[in-house]
Protein backbone atom coordinates (compact mmCIF):
# COMPACT_ATOMS: atom_id res chain seq x y z
CA UNK A 1 0.00 0.00 0.00
CA UNK A 2 2.77 2.43 0.74
CA UNK A 3 4.73 1.59 -2.12
CA UNK A 4 1.92 2.42 -4.08
CA UNK A 5 1.16 6.02 -2.36
CA UNK A 6 5.29 6.39 -2.93
CA UNK A 7 4.76 5.69 -6.78
CA UNK A 8 1.39 7.79 -7.35
CA UNK A 9 3.35 10.72 -5.20
CA UNK A 10 6.06 10.42 -7.99
CA UNK A 11 3.69 10.07 -10.65
CA UNK A 12 2.17 12.91 -9.79
CA UNK A 13 5.78 14.93 -8.97
CA UNK A 14 6.33 14.25 -12.59
CA UNK A 15 3.01 15.25 -14.27
CA UNK A 16 3.43 18.67 -12.36
CA UNK A 17 7.17 18.36 -13.21
CA UNK A 18 7.75 20.58 -9.71
CA UNK A 19 10.74 19.54 -7.63
CA UNK A 20 9.17 21.93 -5.10
CA UNK A 21 8.05 20.13 -1.42
CA UNK A 22 5.13 22.19 -1.44
CA UNK A 23 1.47 19.91 -2.23
CA UNK A 24 1.26 18.07 -5.72
CA UNK A 25 -0.31 20.57 -8.11
CA UNK A 26 1.40 24.09 -6.65
CA UNK A 27 3.53 26.10 -8.64
CA UNK A 28 6.53 27.03 -8.00
CA UNK A 29 5.50 30.74 -8.14
CA UNK A 30 2.04 32.12 -8.27
CA UNK A 31 3.30 35.46 -9.86
CA UNK A 32 0.85 36.86 -7.19
CA UNK A 33 2.91 40.58 -5.91
CA UNK A 34 4.66 42.84 -7.82
CA UNK A 35 8.21 43.54 -7.56
CA UNK A 36 9.45 46.34 -5.79
CA UNK A 37 11.78 48.98 -7.10
CA UNK A 38 14.95 50.10 -5.05
CA UNK A 39 13.73 53.60 -4.84
CA UNK A 40 10.16 52.02 -2.98
CA UNK A 41 12.50 50.24 -0.73
CA UNK A 42 14.87 52.98 0.46
CA UNK A 43 12.04 54.64 0.95
CA UNK A 44 10.23 52.14 3.45
CA UNK A 45 13.94 50.40 4.32
CA UNK A 46 14.26 52.44 8.17
CA UNK A 47 16.15 49.01 10.23
CA UNK A 48 19.35 49.53 11.73
CA UNK A 49 21.76 46.99 12.27
CA UNK A 50 24.14 46.60 15.51
CA UNK A 51 26.91 47.03 13.17
CA UNK A 52 25.63 50.62 12.02
CA UNK A 53 23.97 49.02 8.54
CA UNK A 54 21.28 51.18 7.70
CA UNK A 55 22.33 53.96 9.48
CA UNK A 56 22.34 57.72 7.97
CA UNK A 57 24.54 60.13 6.95
CA UNK A 58 25.20 62.46 9.58
CA UNK A 59 26.21 63.24 12.74
CA UNK A 60 25.35 64.83 16.29
CA UNK A 61 27.01 65.99 19.68
CA UNK A 62 26.30 65.98 23.55
CA UNK A 63 25.61 69.74 23.47
CA UNK A 64 23.24 69.60 20.58
CA UNK A 65 21.21 66.72 21.77
CA UNK A 66 20.72 68.23 25.59
CA UNK A 67 19.33 70.76 24.09
CA UNK A 68 16.92 69.09 22.08
CA UNK A 69 15.98 66.83 24.60
CA UNK A 70 15.16 69.34 26.82
CA UNK A 71 12.58 70.67 24.06
CA UNK A 72 11.34 68.01 23.15
CA UNK A 73 12.21 64.91 25.46
CA UNK A 74 11.80 65.96 28.82
CA UNK A 75 8.19 66.94 29.26
CA UNK A 76 7.87 63.64 29.20
CA UNK A 77 10.79 61.80 30.60
CA UNK A 78 12.02 64.47 32.99
CA UNK A 79 15.03 67.23 33.23
CA UNK A 80 17.44 64.43 33.93
CA UNK A 81 15.95 61.51 31.81
CA UNK A 82 15.06 60.13 35.23
CA UNK A 83 11.89 61.54 36.68
CA UNK A 84 9.63 60.76 34.19
CA UNK A 85 6.49 60.32 34.18
CA UNK A 86 7.05 58.11 31.51
CA UNK A 87 10.14 55.57 30.98
CA UNK A 88 13.26 56.34 32.99
CA UNK A 89 16.14 56.97 29.90
CA UNK A 90 18.71 57.15 32.57
CA UNK A 91 20.27 54.57 34.79
CA UNK A 92 24.23 54.43 34.54
CA UNK A 93 25.93 50.93 35.42
CA UNK A 94 25.85 50.69 39.24
CA UNK A 95 22.47 52.24 39.68
CA UNK A 96 21.40 51.16 43.16
CA UNK A 97 17.42 52.00 42.90
CA UNK A 98 16.95 49.05 40.48
CA UNK A 99 15.72 51.01 37.80
CA UNK A 100 16.79 49.51 34.26
CA UNK A 101 17.09 51.96 31.87
CA UNK A 102 19.85 52.50 29.16
CA UNK A 103 23.47 52.53 30.81
CA UNK A 104 22.53 49.44 33.05
CA UNK A 105 20.26 47.35 30.78
CA UNK A 106 20.61 48.35 26.46
CA UNK A 107 23.08 45.86 25.22
CA UNK A 108 23.41 48.08 21.51
CA UNK A 109 23.91 51.95 21.16
CA UNK A 110 22.32 51.37 17.72
CA UNK A 111 19.15 50.40 19.54
CA UNK A 112 18.87 54.16 20.92
CA UNK A 113 18.85 55.47 17.58
CA UNK A 114 16.61 53.36 15.57
CA UNK A 115 14.02 53.51 18.32
CA UNK A 116 14.37 56.97 18.95
CA UNK A 117 14.20 57.08 15.19
CA UNK A 118 10.85 55.52 14.85
CA UNK A 119 9.27 56.05 17.67
CA UNK A 120 9.79 59.38 19.33
CA UNK A 121 8.46 61.90 20.47
CA UNK A 122 5.58 59.81 21.11
CA UNK A 123 3.28 62.48 20.36
CA UNK A 124 5.39 63.28 16.93
CA UNK A 125 6.94 59.97 16.41
CA UNK A 126 9.13 60.37 12.88
CA UNK A 127 9.46 63.95 12.78
CA UNK A 128 13.05 63.81 13.85
CA UNK A 129 16.09 64.76 11.58
CA UNK A 130 19.19 61.99 11.18
CA UNK A 131 20.97 65.15 12.62
CA UNK A 132 18.84 65.47 15.73
CA UNK A 133 18.51 61.59 16.39
CA UNK A 134 22.49 61.44 16.29
CA UNK A 135 22.60 64.77 18.62
CA UNK A 136 19.64 62.98 20.79
CA UNK A 137 21.76 59.10 21.37
CA UNK A 138 24.96 60.87 21.76
CA UNK A 139 22.98 63.18 24.74
CA UNK A 140 21.46 60.05 26.25
CA UNK A 141 24.62 57.81 25.85
CA UNK A 142 26.86 61.15 27.77
CA UNK A 143 23.82 61.06 30.21
CA UNK A 144 24.36 57.62 31.33
CA UNK A 145 27.83 57.76 31.67
CA UNK A 146 28.21 55.69 28.72
CA UNK A 147 30.39 58.37 26.24
CA UNK A 148 32.29 61.33 27.10
CA UNK A 149 31.17 64.74 26.79
CA UNK A 150 32.98 65.82 23.88
CA UNK A 151 32.72 62.29 21.52
CA UNK A 152 30.88 62.99 18.12
CA UNK A 153 28.24 60.08 17.04
CA UNK A 154 27.39 59.17 13.30
CA UNK A 155 27.60 56.04 11.30
CA UNK A 156 31.13 54.97 11.96
CA UNK A 157 31.22 55.67 15.67
CA UNK A 158 27.86 54.54 16.76
CA UNK A 159 28.40 50.84 16.65
CA UNK A 160 31.69 51.28 18.03
CA UNK A 161 29.91 52.41 21.41
CA UNK A 162 30.45 49.42 23.79
CA UNK A 163 27.33 49.29 25.73
CA UNK A 164 28.12 47.62 29.28
CA UNK A 165 24.79 45.41 29.32
CA UNK A 166 25.53 43.59 26.53
CA UNK A 167 27.75 41.45 28.70
CA UNK A 168 24.76 39.96 30.55
CA UNK A 169 22.58 38.49 27.68
CA UNK A 170 21.95 34.95 27.07
CA UNK A 171 19.91 33.50 24.49
CA UNK A 172 16.57 31.74 25.86
CA UNK A 173 17.83 28.35 26.83
CA UNK A 174 13.82 26.73 27.89
CA UNK A 175 13.50 23.98 25.59
CA UNK A 176 10.19 21.77 27.26
CA UNK A 177 10.10 18.85 28.72
CA UNK A 178 10.19 18.16 32.53
CA UNK A 179 13.11 21.21 33.24
CA UNK A 180 11.95 24.08 34.61
CA UNK A 181 13.76 27.18 33.44
CA UNK B 1 -47.19 51.67 2.16
CA UNK B 2 -46.08 54.40 3.92
CA UNK B 3 -48.82 53.84 7.03
CA UNK B 4 -47.62 49.94 6.94
CA UNK B 5 -44.08 50.76 7.61
CA UNK B 6 -45.06 53.19 10.09
CA UNK B 7 -46.71 50.44 11.55
CA UNK B 8 -43.68 48.58 11.40
CA UNK B 9 -41.49 50.58 13.25
CA UNK B 10 -44.27 51.01 15.73
CA UNK B 11 -44.15 47.76 16.49
CA UNK B 12 -41.05 46.73 16.02
CA UNK B 13 -40.63 49.49 18.52
CA UNK B 14 -42.27 48.34 21.25
CA UNK B 15 -40.91 45.27 21.01
CA UNK B 16 -37.66 46.18 21.70
CA UNK B 17 -38.36 48.38 24.21
CA UNK B 18 -39.92 45.57 26.08
CA UNK B 19 -37.02 43.28 25.69
CA UNK B 20 -34.97 45.77 26.92
CA UNK B 21 -36.90 46.89 30.29
CA UNK B 22 -33.30 47.11 32.05
CA UNK B 23 -31.89 49.39 33.97
CA UNK B 24 -27.89 50.23 34.43
CA UNK B 25 -27.53 50.80 38.16
CA UNK B 26 -24.69 53.56 38.88
CA UNK B 27 -22.32 51.00 39.52
CA UNK B 28 -22.72 49.62 36.11
CA UNK B 29 -24.47 46.21 37.31
CA UNK B 30 -27.75 45.44 35.60
CA UNK B 31 -31.10 45.29 37.26
CA UNK B 32 -34.21 44.25 35.50
CA UNK B 33 -37.71 45.49 35.87
CA UNK B 34 -40.31 43.28 34.82
CA UNK B 35 -39.63 42.00 31.17
CA UNK B 36 -43.52 41.14 29.47
CA UNK B 37 -44.37 37.52 28.65
CA UNK B 38 -42.50 37.15 25.49
CA UNK B 39 -44.83 34.58 24.03
CA UNK B 40 -47.23 37.44 23.94
CA UNK B 41 -45.91 40.15 21.53
CA UNK B 42 -43.81 39.27 18.14
CA UNK B 43 -40.26 40.68 18.44
CA UNK B 44 -37.96 42.25 16.78
CA UNK B 45 -37.55 41.29 12.97
CA UNK B 46 -34.31 40.76 11.38
CA UNK B 47 -31.50 42.98 11.43
CA UNK B 48 -28.20 43.58 9.25
CA UNK B 49 -26.06 42.99 12.41
CA UNK B 50 -26.55 40.89 15.75
CA UNK B 51 -25.85 42.21 18.81
CA UNK B 52 -25.55 40.43 22.28
CA UNK B 53 -28.61 39.63 24.98
CA UNK B 54 -29.16 42.94 26.82
CA UNK B 55 -29.03 41.01 29.79
CA UNK B 56 -24.90 39.84 28.88
CA UNK B 57 -21.81 42.37 29.81
CA UNK B 58 -18.87 40.90 29.13
CA UNK B 59 -16.19 43.46 28.88
CA UNK B 60 -12.36 43.91 28.56
CA UNK B 61 -10.44 45.71 31.12
CA UNK B 62 -8.09 48.75 29.78
CA UNK B 63 -5.59 50.51 30.92
CA UNK B 64 -3.28 53.22 29.50
CA UNK B 65 -1.49 50.01 27.74
CA UNK B 66 -3.27 47.32 27.31
CA UNK B 67 -7.26 45.87 27.57
CA UNK B 68 -7.80 42.33 29.32
CA UNK B 69 -10.48 39.45 28.15
CA UNK B 70 -12.98 38.68 30.42
CA UNK B 71 -11.52 35.21 31.22
CA UNK B 72 -14.02 33.77 33.24
CA UNK B 73 -17.04 35.57 31.62
CA UNK B 74 -16.22 33.04 28.24
CA UNK B 75 -17.62 29.93 27.10
CA UNK B 76 -15.76 27.36 25.22
CA UNK B 77 -12.28 27.89 23.62
CA UNK B 78 -13.31 30.87 21.65
CA UNK B 79 -12.33 34.36 22.36
CA UNK B 80 -14.93 36.62 20.57
CA UNK B 81 -13.11 39.62 18.78
CA UNK B 82 -14.63 42.14 20.48
CA UNK B 83 -13.12 40.58 23.71
CA UNK B 84 -9.58 39.34 22.48
CA UNK B 85 -7.27 41.26 24.89
CA UNK B 86 -5.33 44.51 22.90
CA UNK B 87 -1.75 45.10 23.83
CA UNK B 88 0.14 48.06 21.83
CA UNK B 89 2.68 50.36 22.06
CA UNK B 90 1.45 53.58 20.20
CA UNK B 91 -2.42 52.89 19.48
CA UNK B 92 -4.35 51.45 16.80
CA UNK B 93 -3.69 52.77 13.67
CA UNK B 94 -6.36 53.73 10.79
CA UNK B 95 -5.14 51.67 7.75
CA UNK B 96 -7.46 51.72 4.21
CA UNK B 97 -7.34 48.07 3.12
CA UNK B 98 -7.12 49.54 -0.37
CA UNK B 99 -3.56 51.21 0.39
CA UNK B 100 -2.22 48.36 2.32
CA UNK B 101 0.91 47.12 1.06
CA UNK B 102 3.47 43.77 2.19
CA UNK B 103 6.76 44.36 1.21
CA UNK B 104 9.52 41.93 1.67
CA UNK B 105 12.96 42.28 0.96
CA UNK B 106 16.33 41.90 2.02
CA UNK B 107 18.19 38.42 1.22
CA UNK B 108 15.02 37.25 -1.36
CA UNK B 109 15.63 36.58 -4.89
CA UNK B 110 12.40 39.22 -5.92
CA UNK B 111 12.01 41.45 -3.52
CA UNK B 112 7.79 41.86 -3.95
CA UNK B 113 5.03 44.22 -2.45
CA UNK B 114 1.79 42.64 -1.77
CA UNK B 115 -1.42 44.48 -1.57
CA UNK B 116 -4.29 43.00 0.40
CA UNK B 117 -5.95 41.32 -2.52
CA UNK B 118 -2.59 39.71 -3.50
CA UNK B 119 -2.48 38.22 -0.15
CA UNK B 120 -5.62 36.69 0.12
CA UNK B 121 -5.26 35.05 -3.96
CA UNK B 122 -2.73 32.73 -2.43
CA UNK B 123 -3.75 29.51 -1.09
CA UNK B 124 -5.46 30.36 2.38
CA UNK B 125 -5.39 28.27 5.39
CA UNK B 126 -7.29 28.83 9.43
CA UNK B 127 -5.60 28.11 12.21
CA UNK B 128 -7.00 28.05 15.59
CA UNK B 129 -4.82 28.98 18.22
CA UNK B 130 -4.04 31.27 21.27
CA UNK B 131 -1.78 34.59 21.35
CA UNK B 132 -0.69 35.37 24.77
CA UNK B 133 1.52 38.57 25.90
CA UNK B 134 4.53 37.86 27.60
CA UNK B 135 4.26 39.30 30.40
CA UNK B 136 0.84 38.14 31.69
CA UNK B 137 1.09 37.56 35.15
CA UNK B 138 -0.54 39.96 37.63
CA UNK B 139 -0.67 39.13 41.53
CA UNK B 140 -0.55 41.09 44.89
CA UNK B 141 -4.11 40.77 46.63
CA UNK B 142 -7.13 38.56 46.90
CA UNK B 143 -9.38 40.22 45.14
CA UNK B 144 -8.35 39.79 41.53
CA UNK B 145 -10.04 37.92 38.91
CA UNK B 146 -8.59 35.83 36.14
CA UNK B 147 -8.93 38.87 34.04
CA UNK B 148 -6.92 40.45 36.27
CA UNK B 149 -4.26 37.71 37.13
CA UNK B 150 -3.64 36.73 33.05
CA UNK B 151 -6.43 37.88 30.82
CA UNK B 152 -3.58 38.97 28.31
CA UNK B 153 -4.56 36.05 26.49
CA UNK B 154 -6.85 35.16 23.33
CA UNK B 155 -7.70 33.28 20.87
CA UNK B 156 -9.11 33.25 17.86
CA UNK B 157 -9.41 30.99 14.26
CA UNK B 158 -7.00 33.17 11.94
CA UNK B 159 -7.10 32.87 8.54
CA UNK B 160 -4.63 34.11 5.74
CA UNK B 161 -1.54 32.62 4.13
CA UNK B 162 1.76 30.80 5.13
CA UNK B 163 4.44 32.86 5.29
CA UNK B 164 6.48 29.36 3.66
CA UNK B 165 4.39 30.32 0.76
CA UNK B 166 5.40 34.00 0.48
CA UNK B 167 9.04 32.78 1.05
CA UNK B 168 8.78 30.20 -1.73
CA UNK B 169 7.54 33.25 -3.83
CA UNK B 170 10.42 35.97 -2.90
CA UNK B 171 12.63 33.53 -2.79
CA UNK B 172 14.26 33.53 0.28
CA UNK B 173 18.27 33.03 0.35
CA UNK B 174 19.44 29.97 2.05
CA UNK B 175 22.12 32.06 4.13
CA UNK B 176 18.64 34.23 5.82
CA UNK B 177 18.77 33.41 9.28
CA UNK B 178 15.95 35.95 10.76
CA UNK B 179 14.10 38.05 9.63
CA UNK B 180 12.25 41.65 10.69
CA UNK B 181 8.60 42.20 10.91
CA UNK B 182 7.64 45.86 11.19
CA UNK B 183 4.20 47.23 11.66
CA UNK B 184 2.82 50.63 10.60
CA UNK B 185 1.58 51.60 13.81
CA UNK B 186 2.78 55.02 15.63
CA UNK B 187 5.46 52.80 17.57
CA UNK B 188 6.81 51.13 13.88
CA UNK B 189 6.96 47.70 15.77
CA UNK B 190 9.61 45.80 14.89
CA UNK B 191 10.92 42.44 16.12
CA UNK B 192 13.31 39.57 14.93
CA UNK B 193 12.34 36.56 14.10
CA UNK B 194 14.03 33.24 12.90
CA UNK B 195 13.71 32.55 9.56
CA UNK B 196 12.81 28.64 10.88
CA UNK B 197 9.66 29.90 12.36
CA UNK B 198 8.62 31.44 8.72
CA UNK B 199 8.85 27.85 7.21
CA UNK B 200 7.42 26.17 9.80
CA UNK B 201 4.24 27.46 10.81
CA UNK B 202 4.01 31.69 10.69
CA UNK B 203 1.14 33.03 9.04
CA UNK B 204 0.07 36.85 7.46
CA UNK B 205 -3.29 36.37 8.54
CA UNK B 206 -6.01 39.11 7.27
CA UNK B 207 -9.32 37.05 9.08
CA UNK B 208 -10.17 36.16 12.66
CA UNK B 209 -13.50 34.20 13.61
CA UNK B 210 -14.74 34.61 10.12
CA UNK B 211 -14.58 37.97 9.52
CA UNK B 212 -11.23 40.45 8.37
CA UNK B 213 -9.41 41.13 11.48
CA UNK B 214 -10.07 44.01 13.83
CA UNK B 215 -8.31 46.78 14.09
CA UNK B 216 -7.06 46.48 17.60
CA UNK B 217 -5.68 42.45 16.26
CA UNK B 218 -4.13 44.12 13.07
CA UNK B 219 -6.45 44.92 10.70
CA UNK B 220 -5.36 44.90 7.16
CA UNK B 221 -2.78 41.59 8.08
CA UNK B 222 -0.78 40.59 10.85
CA UNK B 223 2.54 38.47 11.25
CA UNK B 224 0.69 34.83 13.57
CA UNK B 225 3.49 32.89 15.05
CA UNK B 226 1.73 30.59 16.76
CA UNK B 227 2.97 29.47 20.96
CA UNK B 228 4.76 32.75 20.63
CA UNK B 229 4.95 35.52 22.56
CA UNK B 230 1.96 37.80 21.52
CA UNK B 231 4.43 40.64 20.70
CA UNK B 232 6.48 39.00 17.83
CA UNK B 233 2.83 38.17 15.99
CA UNK B 234 3.56 41.88 15.07
CA UNK B 235 0.08 43.69 13.66
CA UNK B 236 -0.39 46.05 11.03
CA UNK B 237 2.78 44.51 9.03
CA UNK B 238 3.90 46.78 6.19
CA UNK B 239 7.69 45.42 5.82
CA UNK B 240 9.49 41.77 6.36
CA UNK B 241 13.39 41.91 5.77
CA UNK B 242 15.20 39.15 5.88
CA UNK B 243 18.42 38.98 7.10
CA UNK B 244 21.89 37.15 8.37
CA UNK B 245 21.22 38.29 11.69
CA UNK B 246 18.87 39.84 14.44
CA UNK B 247 18.00 43.92 14.56
CA UNK B 248 18.35 44.31 17.93
CA UNK B 249 15.64 46.20 18.11
CA UNK B 250 14.20 47.87 21.74
CA UNK B 251 11.01 45.22 21.73
CA UNK B 252 13.62 42.38 21.78
CA UNK B 253 16.14 44.38 24.01
CA UNK B 254 15.10 46.67 26.73
CA UNK B 255 11.48 44.78 26.39
CA UNK B 256 10.61 41.27 26.03
CA UNK B 257 13.62 40.14 27.75
CA UNK B 258 13.78 39.34 31.36
CA UNK B 259 16.50 38.80 34.24
CA UNK B 260 17.82 35.50 35.45
CA UNK B 261 19.87 34.08 37.83
CA UNK B 262 23.82 35.84 38.35
CA UNK B 263 22.63 39.11 37.00
CA UNK B 264 21.58 37.11 33.19
CA UNK B 265 19.02 38.64 31.17
CA UNK B 266 17.74 36.18 28.57
CA UNK B 267 16.87 37.41 25.12
CA UNK B 268 15.06 35.96 22.44
CA UNK B 269 12.21 33.79 24.58
CA UNK B 270 10.14 33.07 21.82
CA UNK B 271 7.63 30.23 23.33
CA UNK B 272 5.06 30.33 25.74
CA UNK B 273 5.40 27.89 28.44
CA UNK B 274 2.22 25.53 29.30
CA UNK B 275 0.21 27.60 31.70
CA UNK B 276 -3.57 27.26 33.22
CA UNK B 277 -5.90 28.88 35.35
CA UNK B 278 -9.40 27.90 37.06
CA UNK B 279 -11.76 30.65 35.30
CA UNK B 280 -14.66 29.21 37.55
CA UNK B 281 -15.08 29.13 40.75
CA UNK B 282 -13.22 32.23 41.13
CA UNK B 283 -13.32 35.89 43.00
CA UNK B 284 -16.00 37.07 43.29
CA UNK B 285 -18.36 33.85 43.00
CA UNK B 286 -20.10 33.02 46.45
CA UNK B 287 -20.49 28.93 46.40
CA UNK B 288 -22.81 26.93 47.53
CA UNK B 289 -22.37 23.20 49.29
CA UNK B 290 -22.62 20.49 46.41
CA UNK B 291 -21.84 19.68 42.87
CA UNK B 292 -19.34 22.66 41.48
CA UNK B 293 -17.84 21.71 37.87
CA UNK B 294 -14.42 23.85 37.93
CA UNK B 295 -13.41 25.09 35.35
CA UNK B 296 -10.79 26.48 33.55
CA UNK B 297 -8.41 26.90 30.24
CA UNK B 298 -5.31 25.41 29.55
CA UNK B 299 -2.78 26.38 26.79
CA UNK B 300 0.98 25.51 25.64
CA UNK B 301 3.69 27.52 23.00
CA UNK B 302 5.06 24.19 22.22
CA UNK B 303 2.61 21.83 21.08
CA UNK B 304 -0.27 20.07 22.46
CA UNK B 305 -1.54 20.25 26.29
CA UNK B 306 -1.48 16.31 27.94
CA UNK B 307 -3.38 16.54 30.97
CA UNK B 308 -4.53 19.19 33.15
CA UNK B 309 -4.69 18.21 36.84
CA UNK B 310 -6.90 19.96 39.49
CA UNK B 311 -6.23 20.02 43.46
CA UNK B 312 -9.11 20.49 45.67
CA UNK B 313 -7.18 19.91 48.75
CA UNK B 314 -4.54 22.87 48.59
CA UNK B 315 -2.14 20.69 45.92
CA UNK B 316 -1.56 17.37 48.59
CA UNK B 317 -3.22 15.28 45.96
CA UNK B 318 -3.99 15.75 41.59
CA UNK B 319 -6.76 14.20 39.44
CA UNK B 320 -6.78 14.50 35.70
CA UNK B 321 -8.92 17.03 34.23
CA UNK B 322 -11.67 16.20 31.66
CA UNK B 323 -10.32 17.95 28.54
CA UNK B 324 -12.55 19.20 25.67
CA UNK B 325 -11.98 18.02 22.51
CA UNK B 326 -10.64 19.10 19.91
CA UNK B 327 -7.07 19.52 21.42
CA UNK B 328 -5.23 21.46 19.32
CA UNK B 329 -1.75 22.44 19.08
CA UNK B 330 -0.92 25.91 20.69
CA UNK B 331 -4.09 26.57 21.52
CA UNK B 332 -6.37 27.02 24.60
CA UNK B 333 -8.06 23.76 26.00
CA UNK B 334 -11.08 24.04 28.28
CA UNK B 335 -10.94 21.54 31.60
CA UNK B 336 -13.27 20.61 33.69
CA UNK B 337 -13.21 18.68 36.75
CA UNK B 338 -16.19 18.26 39.13
CA UNK B 339 -16.38 18.40 42.76
CA UNK B 340 -18.26 18.02 45.85
CA UNK B 341 -17.70 20.57 48.21
CA UNK B 342 -18.96 20.23 50.98
CA UNK B 343 -18.28 23.66 53.16
CA UNK B 344 -14.69 22.65 53.94
CA UNK B 345 -11.87 25.18 53.82
CA UNK B 346 -9.47 24.47 51.06
CA UNK B 347 -7.68 25.51 48.16
CA UNK B 348 -8.27 24.46 44.11
CA UNK B 349 -5.56 24.37 42.06
CA UNK B 350 -4.84 23.16 38.48
CA UNK B 351 -2.03 22.61 36.51
CA UNK B 352 -0.61 22.28 33.15
CA UNK B 353 1.20 19.49 31.19
CA UNK B 354 2.11 19.69 27.75
CA UNK B 355 3.42 17.28 25.28
CA UNK B 356 6.66 17.74 25.42
CA UNK B 357 6.69 16.63 29.11
CA UNK B 358 6.79 20.13 30.64
CA UNK B 359 4.64 20.43 34.25
CA UNK B 360 3.51 23.75 34.84
CA UNK B 361 5.60 25.25 37.51
CA UNK B 362 4.70 26.70 41.14
CA UNK B 363 5.45 30.06 41.66
CA UNK B 364 8.24 28.98 44.11
CA UNK B 365 10.10 26.60 41.08
CA UNK B 366 10.26 29.76 38.79
CA UNK B 367 11.86 31.36 42.12
CA UNK B 368 14.03 28.73 42.38
CA UNK B 369 15.08 28.64 38.83
CA UNK B 370 15.43 32.06 37.38
CA UNK B 371 16.50 34.23 40.98
CA UNK B 372 14.49 36.04 43.08
CA UNK B 373 15.44 39.00 40.72
CA UNK B 374 13.74 37.54 37.82
CA UNK B 375 11.54 39.73 35.63
CA UNK B 376 8.39 40.07 34.62
CA UNK B 377 8.10 38.09 31.32
CA UNK B 378 6.99 34.33 30.58
CA UNK B 379 5.56 34.03 34.56
CA UNK B 380 3.52 31.32 34.08
CA UNK B 381 2.64 29.51 37.53
CA UNK B 382 0.13 27.59 39.19
CA UNK B 383 -2.25 29.62 40.73
CA UNK B 384 -4.81 28.92 44.11
CA UNK B 385 -7.99 30.14 44.55
CA UNK B 386 -8.62 29.33 48.41
CA UNK B 387 -12.25 28.55 49.24
CA UNK B 388 -13.38 29.68 52.69
CA UNK B 389 -15.98 28.23 54.71
CA UNK B 390 -18.69 31.07 54.13
CA UNK B 391 -18.40 30.01 50.16
CA UNK B 392 -16.44 33.21 49.41
CA UNK B 393 -13.80 32.54 46.52
CA UNK B 394 -10.39 34.31 46.83
CA UNK B 395 -7.38 34.68 44.63
CA UNK B 396 -4.28 33.84 46.87
CA UNK B 397 -1.50 36.10 45.98
CA UNK B 398 1.72 35.10 46.29
CA UNK B 399 5.12 37.44 46.62
CA UNK B 400 8.43 36.56 45.77
CA UNK B 401 10.27 39.94 46.38
C1 LIG C 1 4.49 62.56 25.02
C2 LIG C 1 5.41 61.84 25.89
C3 LIG C 1 6.78 61.51 25.34
C4 LIG C 1 7.69 62.33 24.74
C5 LIG C 1 7.55 63.82 24.42
C6 LIG C 1 8.85 61.54 24.49
N1 LIG C 1 8.65 60.26 24.93
FE1 LIG C 1 10.00 58.77 24.86
N2 LIG C 1 8.61 57.48 25.64
C7 LIG C 1 7.32 57.81 25.95
C8 LIG C 1 6.60 56.62 26.30
C9 LIG C 1 5.13 56.54 26.70
C10 LIG C 1 7.52 55.53 26.19
C11 LIG C 1 7.22 54.05 26.39
C12 LIG C 1 6.67 53.50 25.09
C13 LIG C 1 6.47 52.00 25.10
O1 LIG C 1 6.73 51.34 26.10
O2 LIG C 1 6.08 51.45 24.08
C14 LIG C 1 8.77 56.13 25.79
C15 LIG C 1 9.92 55.40 25.62
C16 LIG C 1 11.14 55.94 25.23
C17 LIG C 1 12.38 55.21 25.15
C18 LIG C 1 12.56 53.73 25.46
C19 LIG C 1 12.85 53.53 26.94
C20 LIG C 1 13.21 52.10 27.28
O3 LIG C 1 13.90 51.88 28.28
O4 LIG C 1 12.81 51.17 26.58
C21 LIG C 1 13.33 56.08 24.70
C22 LIG C 1 14.79 55.77 24.45
C23 LIG C 1 12.69 57.36 24.54
N3 LIG C 1 11.36 57.24 24.88
C24 LIG C 1 13.33 58.49 24.07
C25 LIG C 1 12.69 59.68 23.86
C26 LIG C 1 13.33 60.83 23.28
C27 LIG C 1 14.78 60.88 22.85
C28 LIG C 1 12.40 61.81 23.22
C29 LIG C 1 12.54 63.20 22.65
C30 LIG C 1 12.84 63.25 21.25
C31 LIG C 1 11.17 61.28 23.77
N4 LIG C 1 11.39 60.01 24.14
C32 LIG C 1 10.00 62.01 23.90
C33 LIG C 1 6.77 59.07 25.95
C34 LIG C 1 7.40 60.20 25.44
Amino acid sequence: MRTFFLILFLVLLLAFGRGDNTAAGWPLHFGFGRIATTKEIAALNISIRPDGKGLPAGSGTVREGRAIYLMKCAACHGSTGVEGPQARLVAPMGDTTRAKAIGNYWPYATTLFDYTRRAMPYNAPGSLSAGEVYSLTAFLLYANKIIDSEKVINAASLPQVVMPAKKFFVTDDRRGGPEIR
Amino acid sequence: MNKKISRRKLLWGAATAASVALIRTVTGQSIHAAVPDPTKMPGPLPGPVGKRSPFEHPVRKPSDISSRSPLQDLYGMITPSDLHFERHHAGIPAIDPHQYELLIHGMVDRPTVFTLADLRRFPALSRICFIECSGNFRTGKETMTPQDICGLTSQSEWTGVLLSTLFREVGVHPKATWFLAEGSDAAVMTRSIPVSKGWDDAMIVYGQNGEAIRPEQGYPARLLLPGWEGNTSVKWIRRIELSDQPFMTREETSKYTEPIKDGKIRQFSFEIDARSIITFPAWPVQLEKGWIEIRGLAWSGRGKIKRVEVSVDTGKTWLPARLQEPVLDKAHVCFRYLWNWRGEETEILSRAIDETGYIQPTLGQLVKARGVDMGGYHLNPVTAWRIRRDGAVLFKPENWK
